[in-house]
């Protein structure tokens, strides 16, 4: 039984599982990029007939990526790293930790690269002057005795060995936000019209079900631009975050640019035209301003500028379903004007109770996407965290140097010796530096052997 | 003076280059070498100020968005970064026979641009973010990383088969290579590299797309394959460092992984249909 645990943990924990793991991942995944997914069944039966079609049901083919098959992939291989980092961090941390004087004299002294040197200085006055020496290099050394003679040990970057954990800590902590998202988020959608409020968003399933929100969301104004080509250029919504009857967050958001509030995050995602107009008009002289949102034929009033007017029709472009409309205007008992006004543009009209500036615009919905997504913070820090363990991992290294003192009378030896765990060319730089220096030190008498 | 002037200059230049650095190679000649070397590096200085160019162009005719918005700004980018990449290999490892095997590649890419429309467009708002220049300069950064290590590998291959054959005169112009130990470890650490910046490359991605869309991830057509071709370097990496695969199989790697880079690059755009799709409006 003992037997059997130690061959499922140590298969869990294996390379070789790691490297099925990520070839089958690898392989299957293709598999819903060239099978459009999220289709209806209909869509399949017609593209590959029935028979396929019932087999990709049974297999989640049109949704691959949350199938059983696919999950059950992906905690295999979550398990394979938490087991793997689990057994392997006992030996990394006693890597990390281990002190360089208690090892045995012969593995110093056979370290990948040495050094040795002879002193005129006995192993005593050896001793002392290269403790003067020692602050002046870039290495912090410990000291003890050894076999007779004195050790020297020195470390530098003895933590760097942990950067392969934090890379595969960093997969796991973006898939615990994956799955907080999964379990405590959801996504919807809602479409507010110009100048009205939503207390609802919609869930992006079949039933569209409805989620009520404890605030109440309204559009003032939604903007499209277009470039000179027809190509959408900007689209803004000025929104305002009402709860119990106050104005708490007002923010103009856009692609890009999304707006916060209570945990949900509301994304600028599309829009839809109506068929109703916007018309601002504004007295050019007490600049009193007034928006009405109309259809077409319907006829409204001011009734404080005694102005009773309407679009009584509109005309679209190549470009846009409205581009212009045709404004009948009435102003106290003058007789009416009718007259064309650009959408986007504003016109002057001059009457004989006042001048006004109109403005005629399409009246828009905003089409929002809503999430909430606790589990996005868990993914950022994964995501930080991976790439620091990589930058760790593959770029800095764990190096060591140590110096042993041995001799009697009035001679002495000097061995050096040092080991790196990466970047052999690099340490090779640093130990002949640290042997240039000792050379050259002419308080120690050192010629090489 | 446009840019796409410049650009096409360029094109022909590093094609120069490439003949130059094979024919420095093949006919053992230093001078051909160190003309090729030249020629690139003032190549890419032009290219440099050319992709500036563009960038103002753009300001200047209203849109103004750095040039790395559709498939031909990315293929010059592409070659631009393989370019800077491989001059601080050759550098590094003192070595010109390595351009034989590398600055094709940025003529390709180049070469790939002037088949692709070269005119400016506006941006779509989905695409005006700062994360725009982030995401695609980490993503060929990493590219460029893994197309040199292709060209490594093809060269570690060549050298190891001819090596094998003890073919005399073949083995001869190869012992100008470097040892294949050499272009191992080479290989090796342009895959680290790569790898580094293509994570760094799909969370970027994958930051942008939340604060465009509220999904990190949706499993686009492109997403997956950048995923796909990180698994494939991920396993390269542990095949090596666990197991000390190298020589052969790694070179292998290197041209496996380079092929899945390419097509999510390119392939995706044309055969696969997906978010990044209007990538392949340029």
């Amino acid at each position: 039984m003992q037997n059997n645990k130690n061959e499922i943990w140590a298969f869990l924990a294996s390379v070789k599982l790691a490297l099925f793991t990520f070839f089958a991942l690898a392989i299957t995944s293709i598999i819903g990029t060239v099978i459009e997914q999220g289709k209806d069944m209909a869509y399949y039966v017609e593209r590959f007939g029935p028979g396929t079609a019932k087999f990709f049901q049974i297999l989640n083919v049109p949704n691959m990526y949350s199938s059983w098959w696919f999950i059950s992939m992906l905690v295999l291989f979550s398990l394979n790293l938490l087991v793997c980092t689990i057994d392997r961090f006992p030996n990394i941390w006693r890597l990390v930790n281990l002190d360089n004087l208690a090892l045995e004299l012969d593995r110093i002294l056979k370290m990948p690269k040495r050094q040795v040197f002879k002193s005129q200085l006995s192993a005593a006055e050896l001793h002392q002057e290269i403790e003067k020496a020692l602050p002046g290099l870039s290495w912090k050394f410990e000291s003890a005795e050894l076999d007779g003679g004195r050790l020297f040990a020195a470390q530098k970057g003895n933590w760097t060995r942990l950067g392969v954990i934090m890379v595969h800590v960093s997969i796991l902590v973006i898939f615990a936000g994956a799955i907080i998202g999964a379990a405590f988020g959801y996504k919807g959608f809602v479409m507010i019209p110009e100048g009205r409020s939503v207390k609802q968003i919609y869930a992006y399933d079949a039933n569209r079900t409805e989620i009520p929100l404890d605030f109440s969301l309204r559009c003032d104004r939604f903007v499209l631009e277009l470039y000179d080509t027809g190509a959408p250029k900007e689209f803004l919504s000025d929104l305002v975050v009402v709860k119990d009857g106050q104005e708490v967050l007002k923010q103009s958001i856009e692609v890009n640019d999304p707006l916060h509030y209570g945990g949900l995050t509301f994304y600028q995602s599309s829009y839809e035209a109506y068929d109703e107009v916007v018309l601002e008009i504004e007295n050019g002289t007490s600049k009193a301003k007034k928006k009405f949102i109309v259809g077409i034929g319907e006829q409204v009033v001011w009734p404080e500028e005694h102005l009773t007017l309407g679009v009584v029709n509109r005309m679209g472009s190549r470009m846009a379903a409205f581009a212009r409309g045709q404004v009948w205007l009435k102003s106290g008992e003058a007789e009416p004007v009718q007259f064309w006004v650009n959408s986007g543009q504003s016109a002057l009209i001059e009457r004989p109770t006042g001048n006004y500036v109109l403005t005629l615009r399409p009246l828009y919905a905003t089409g929002l996407q809503v999430t909430r997504d606790p589990g996005v913070w868990y993914v950022y820090i994964g995501c930080m965290l991976m790439l620091v363990g990589l930058y760790v991992a593959f770029f800095l290294s764990h190096r060591k140097i140590w110096l042993y003192i041995s001799g009697s009378g009035s001679g002495s030896t000097l061995h050096v010796a040092g080991a790196s765990n990466k970047n052999k060319l690099g340490f090779e730089n640093d130990f002949a530096a640290l042997i240039d220096n000792l050379e050259q030190s002419g308080t120690l008498k050192l010629t090489k052997e | 003076m446009t840019s796409s002037l410049l650009f096409g200059i360029i094109t022909f230049t590093y094609l120069a280059a490439s003949f130059l650095y094979i024919g420095g190679f093949i006919f053992r000649s230093q001078k051909a070498g160190l003309v090729a070397s030249v020629l690139t590096g003032l190549s890419f200085l032009v290219q440099t100020g050319a992709i500036a160019l563009r960038w103002k162009e753009s300001y200047s005719m209203g849109y103004g968005h750095a040039p790395m918005s559709n498939m031909y700004e990315s293929l010059v980018f592409f070659s631009w970064a393989i370019v800077i990449f491989y001059m601080f290999i050759e550098y590094k490892f003192k070595n010109r026979l390595l351009g034989a095997f590398a600055v094709p590649f940025a003529f390709l890419s180049m070469a790939l641009a002037s088949l692709t429309g070269d005119e400016i467009k506006p941006l779509i708002p989905a695409l005006q973010s700062n994360w725009l220049i982030a995401h695609v300069m980490t993503c060929f950064v990493g590219y460029a990383a893994f197309a040199v290590a292709c060209g490594m590998g093809i060269m570690y291959l060549i050298k190891s088969t001819y090596d094998e054959k003890a073919d005399r005169k073949g083995a001869s112009l190869l012992a100008t290579l470097p040892p294949l130990s050499v272009i191992d470890d080479i290989t090796h650490k342009t895959i680290v590299f790569g790898f580094l910046w293509l994570s760094a490359g799909i969370i970027t991605g994958a930051i942008w797309a939340n604060s465009a869309w509220g999904t990190y991830w949706s499993w686009d057509p492109k997403e997956t394959w950048s995923l796909i071709t990180w698994f494939l370097y991920a396993a390269a990496l542990h095949a090596r460092f666990t197991k000390g695969w190298g020589g052969k199989r790694i070179a292998w790697l290197a041209i496996i992984g380079f092929l899945a880079v390419v097509f999510t690059y390119y392939g995706v755009n044309y055969l696969l249909s997906g978010l990044h799709s209007y990538g392949s409006s340029g």
